[in-house]
């Protein structure tokens, strides 16, 4: 059996950023490995090392930026990497579900996993849709927003778990091949050991156009169009504590015992 | 002249909120085209539910009646059916747990753009205009979408009016064949998550802690004011999955509901299924180094400070 882990990488703005027409200003973002994606990798590798699962896959929309983030998932135990990107992506400034289920589908058909696993979202954007599309792009079974997970290779079964609103949980299976999106707190993710950082300088990360992939720039073109981006108006009408710490502590505590707290 | 299709959302035997509100959604884009509103009840108790969505503005319900509960081979099967033979061109969901286990998987068998968890629609002639958050809600983005052949949109749960009112649509049961190899997956049963010892649904004041503690040992100093102040400890998810506070601890859309008296939330950005769980507080307070955190949005008071600043000078008035 085999597991693709679709990774990405994410962004988050500081506490100050500048809007920088339809981007944010690079300088207000930091990049990470996406918070989803790491618990979706740590349910691979632990397949894997379950022998569940005879190799680890992963797959990063993305230009050559985010191979830092690459290494450091395939120091954590992925096996090998594939990253797609293209001039044709370059230039657009936003990739829809469609077109990443355009790309990520050719990715699926060459590899032929049994098992794709994608973070139930990714921090940015959130659209918390890529892995049930890509699924009905590939005819695969799925199932969103997994926080359980057991695979049944012989009957060639995920018994999952989904996690719904309100404390209620779903107990589902999916027939193979399937596509998961997991969701955090499935497990414990993985530091990278010095050992895995290491070997993950010799493990193979190859990198694919579009032409590679068999496809016309026309079948990854957004059909969403980013319009603006702004920050919120805010609608805070938060009475602000000021001054130093202690003043603000001093004067919380008065609003607190108002409330009738810590007497 | 667009009609717009809408298929409600329902667990265990009830309709869930947002199901109305998905009602006045679609209302509001038919009305911007002149068209129909149709709802779709898939699942559970058919006749029953078609009631209860005959709301105002409602056009047209179609039911499908294929199982108890949620399926999404049902789902999927259901909505691309009724899109095929309704033919509207806006496809509506909530952006629920199930709805986003299902809707990605219709756009992409109609070939149909996607929009989720929109929390503003707007119609510009022939152009869906869609609001959503980006970053956790620290950014708003404005996405424009043709509606060309039909466009399929999730949207966030209390960003509009429940719809109210008596309808009088007309209600018609639909069967479809659903084919044997698209049904991959067997929904087995739900189970509740455990409760543990501690109610934090039952506690009159909650100091919540978010991933601004950075680390399980900084804990302590959340247990000591919460001593001081006579309060129960809650989370939000982050120090829940990191395993420094248990399940039952969790606030928000997939841990509790809460709603005491007083809610300090230290540390804790305000994301959307955080609020979930306490904007029904009666009082907020947030103590967050971001002043344009979104949990600032919903706080009655805020200290824009750094945590370990604040909690200690804050126990030292209770002690
Ligand atoms: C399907 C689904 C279900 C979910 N269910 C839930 C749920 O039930 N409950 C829940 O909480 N989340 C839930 N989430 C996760 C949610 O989207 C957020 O990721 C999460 O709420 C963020 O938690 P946080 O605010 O603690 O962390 P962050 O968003 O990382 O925020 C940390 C905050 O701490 C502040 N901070 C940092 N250092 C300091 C300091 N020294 N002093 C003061 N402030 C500081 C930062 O400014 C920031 O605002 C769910 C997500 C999904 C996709």
């Amino acid at each position: 059996m085999n597991v693709l882990v679709t990774v990405t990488e994410g962004a988050t703005v500081d506490d100050e950023f500048r809007i920088d027409g339809l981007a944010i200003d690079d300088g207000s973002l930091t990049t990470d490995l996406n918070e989803w994606d790491e618990y979706a990798l740590e349910t691979a590798v632990r397949l894997a090392e379950a022998d569940l699962v005879d190799e680890v896959v992963t797959v990063t929309i993305g230009p050559e930026d985010c191979e830092g983030t690459i290494r450091q998932v395939l120091a954590k135990g992925a096996d090998r990497a594939i990253r797609v990107w293209d001039d044709a992506l370059e230039r657009s400034e936003m990739l829809d579900v469609g077109a990443k289920t355009a790309l990520l589908a050719a990715v699926v058909e060459t590899e032929e996993p049994d098992l794709v696993l994608t973070g139930v979202q990714s921090a940015d954007e959130g659209f918390m849709a890529t892995g049930v599309s890509l699924a009905a792009a590939v005819d695969y079974g799925w199932a969103a927003v997994v926080n359980a997970l057991e695979v049944d290779p012989d009957e060639r079964i995920a018994r999952v778990r989904r996690e719904l609103e309100g404390g209620v949980e779903e107990r589902t299976e999916v027939d193979l091949p399937a596509v998961l999106t997991i969701q955090t707190g499935i497990n414990e993710p993985r530091y990278a050991s010095l050992r895995g950082i290491r070997m993950a300088q010799r493990k193979e990360l190859a990198v694919r156009s579009l032409a590679d992939l068999g496809l016309e720039a026309s079948a990854v073109e957004s059909r969403l169009r980013l319009r603006e981006l702004a920050e919120p108006e805010s609608e805070s009408e938060a009475r602000v504590l000021e001054g130093s710490s202690e003043e603000a502590a001093a004067e919380l505590a008065t609003v607190l015992r108002e409330q009738g707290v810590g007497r | 002249m667009s009609d717009v299709l809408a298929v409600v959302d329902h667990r265990q035997g009830a309709l869930r909120d947002v199901s109305f509100e998905l009602l006045s959604a679609g209302r509001d884009l038919a009305d911007a085209t002149g068209g129909d509103l149709f709802v779709a009840v898939v699942n559970g108790p058919t006749a029953a539910f078609a009631d209860e969505v005959d709301r105002e503005g409602v056009d047209a319900i179609y039911t499908v009646d294929a199982g108890e509960e949620f399926d999404h081979d049902v789902y999927a099967g259901a909505a691309v059916h009724l899109v095929e033979t309704l033919e509207p061109r806006i496809l509506l969901a909530p952006n629920s747990v199930n709805g986003i286990d299902y809707l990605p998987a219709v756009a992409t068998r109609l070939d149909w753009p996607l929009v989720t968890d929109a929390v503003g629609l707007e119609l510009e002639g022939e152009t869906l205009v869609a609001t959503r958050e980006h970053y956790g809600g620290k950014v708003e983005a404005t996405l424009e979408v043709a509606l060309d052949g039909g466009v399929a949109v999730t949207i966030r749960a209390g960003e509009w009016p429940a719809a109210t009112g008596e309808g009088a649509a007309s209600v018609e049961d639909v069967a479809f064949d659903l084919e044997e190899s698209a049904n991959r997956s067997r929904v087995l049963g739900f189970e509740a998550v455990a409760g543990g010892d501690v109610d934090i649904a039952e506690a009159d004041v909650l100091v919540s802690v978010g991933r601004g503690i950075e680390d399980e040992e900084n804990l302590e100093l959340i247990e000591e004011l919460a001593e001081a102040l006579g309060a129960t400890v809650s989370a939000s998810r982050p120090v829940v999955d990191a395993g420094w506070l248990p399940k039952n601890r969790q606030v928000g859309q997939s841990g509790k509901v809460v709603t005491p008296d007083v809610y300090i939330a230290i540390g804790i950005s305000g994301a959307v299924q955080h609020v979930a769980g306490m904007k029904g507080a009666k009082t907020i307070v947030a103590i967050n180094t971001d002043p344009n955190a979104p949990i600032m949005d919903i706080a009655d008071y805020a200290i824009h400070d750094d945590l370990f600043d604040v909690v200690p000078a804050l126990i030292e008035q209770f002690e």
